[in-house]
């Protein structure tokens, strides 16, 4: 595992504490077995406010369990992920994730219309506080070449990259600090491939607090999207 | 014991069987291939129910609550286990789940009719506990492997739902919620059904029996109401309990779906 600068000359970080100075997520040592093969060991690094991070490597070197990994849907055999100041195992999960959001590969939607599902998450107790705003959903919509029709479709007609955008609304409308993106434009066409890197840039510079990781296939669109990468070689 | 209905010698049994006879001659006539099942199901029935007459012969001669006591469980493990066997998915700890529902579910409910309701004198006379207990498991049983079996293809097949929900912050209750309506819901179905359709499609086989023994209707009827209000509960406590433990299972405290501790049968 090495991380190294593309663009940029990689930031000063100490790894064996983990506690860089102002990192929003500190990882140390982490370590992930699966059926008793290491996937990959002692990651260490740390994400700062405006980290755009590509996650690369081969096929099956785990890179989405990297991801899902940062967003505690797995269990890790080893190491520490540190947010905020805290390690993971001290925080509520949900709180934790409604800061460090996850978006799966293969976009899974429940039935009902594109805003329907948009509106849904908002239920869950941890964003009770909060509400669904129209007019925040039509601007991204805007950004990504959409209207205000796109909201009434149903999901069982969307196509795979219709519903990637769903999801990735859903999410982005949640404002998280750290975005996991596990091969988002995988599915879908070019042209929209770019406006939501585009609409992904938009988000970020809002606020400049905030950070994505990003996998991907695409050698060039990494190059264009993020500024530093985290190499998994496989077999730790 | 007084007898007040017909009692059925062997050559009465045989004259039964005869009914059987009927329709093996008609499968072999008409080459139907259904002699074979026919007779292998007969005899198994036959076999099976005689062990059991006289097995009741002797526990209703017990009178000591330890041996009535043990006999229950000895049901109770054979119908948490069987629950079991009809699902398709397994976890480590799914018998030992499976029986401590049924146990809790089924023994509370049956403790509950025999020293509340029924009154039973001594409460664990074998004669009542061991068939109300029976009907109980029996349907528990089959509520809690409906139960199980859905829970759990449920979450395999909604996965992606369920962890993009918990990805966005649910709780694991709240990925859950939908899965766990579902099980009930699914689990409860054959006891609401036979509960709509009660007398007017089907007599209760307990209730005819009692009919056919002597009783009067009025009465069978009553016993009957007490009988489905404890399969109903039985059922509902044994489906919930087992589906809320499978839950604790599949679903860690740090809010994480752990699927691969799931594995496939057959």
């Amino acid at each position: 595992m090495t991380t190294e600068p593309m663009n940029e000359p990689i930031k000063q970080r100490d790894t064996q504490a983990g506690l860089a100075h102002g990192s929003l997520l500190s990882v140390v040592n982490l370590s992930r077995q699966l059926q008793g093969q290491w996937i990959w060991q002692g990651i260490s690094f740390d994400v700062f406010p405006g980290d755009r991070i590509a996650v690369v490597g081969p096929s099956g070197a785990g890179k989405s369990l990297l991801l899902r990994a940062l967003a505690g849907l797995d269990p890790v055999q080893a190491g520490r992920i540190i947010f905020d100041g805290q390690p993971m195992e001290r925080q509520f999960m949900p709180r934790y994730r409604s800061h460090v959001i996850y978006l799966h590969q293969r976009p899974a939607l429940t039935e009902g219309t594109v805003e329907e599902n948009l509106q849904q998450v908002y239920r869950l107790a941890i964003h009770r506080d909060r509400t669904y705003d129209r007019n925040q959903i039509l601007h991204y919509l805007k950004l990504l070449g959409r209207t205000a029709d796109f909201l009434q479709r149903p999901s069982a007609v969307l196509s795979g990259g219709e519903a990637q955008i769903v999801a990735f609304l859903r999410a982005l409308q949640l404002s998280p600090r750290i975005l996991l993106l596990d091969e988002p434009t995988a599915s879908l066409d070019v042209e929209t491939a770019r406006r939501l890197e585009a609409l992904v840039q938009a988000w970020q510079a809002e606020t400049s607090q905030t950070a994505y990781l990003w996998t991907s296939h695409d050698p060039t669109q990494l190059q264009r999207i993020t500024d530093r990468q985290i190499t998994l070689n496989g077999g730790g | 014991m007084e007898q007040s209905y017909i009692q059925i010698s062997n050559g009465q049994l045989a004259l039964a069987a005869a009914l059987i006879l009927i329709n093996v001659i008609l499968s072999v006539v008409l080459q139907l291939g259904l002699e074979r099942r026919l007779a292998i199901a007969s005899v198994r029935m036959i076999v099976q129910l005689l062990l059991v007459g006289y097995v009741l012969e002797w526990v209703f001669t017990l009178r000591n609550p330890l041996w009535v006591l043990l006999v229950a469980l000895a049901m109770t493990a054979m119908a948490g286990a069987s629950a079991v066997d009809r699902t398709r998915r397994r976890f480590k700890r799914i018998y030992w789940n499976s029986f401590f529902s049924i146990l809790t579910s089924s023994f509370l409910v049956t403790g509950l009719a025999v020293s509340g309701i029924i009154r039973v004198e001594p409460w664990y006379d074998p004669q009542y506990i061991i068939p109300l207990l029976g009907m109980v498991l029996g349907n528990a049983l089959t509520g809690i492997s409906l139960a199980l079996d859905r829970f759990t293809e449920d979450l395999v097949s909604r996965r992606e739902q369920i962890e993009a929900f918990l990805a966005l912050g649910a709780t694991r209750w709240e990925a859950a919620h939908k899965p766990i309506q579902e099980a009930l819901r699914t689990g409860m179905i054959p006891t609401i059904n036979s509960m709509l359709v009660m007398g007017l499609v089907s007599l209760p086989g307990m209730m005819t029996g009692q009919i056919l023994a002597g009783a009067s209707p009025i009465d069978a009827v009553r016993y009957q109401i007490v009988i489905i209000f404890m399969i109903a509960s039985g059922t509902a406590l044994g489906t919930i309990g087992v589906v809320l433990l499978t839950f604790q299972v599949l679903f860690s405290q740090e809010h994480q779906l752990r699927l691969e501790r799931l594995n496939k049968v057959k």
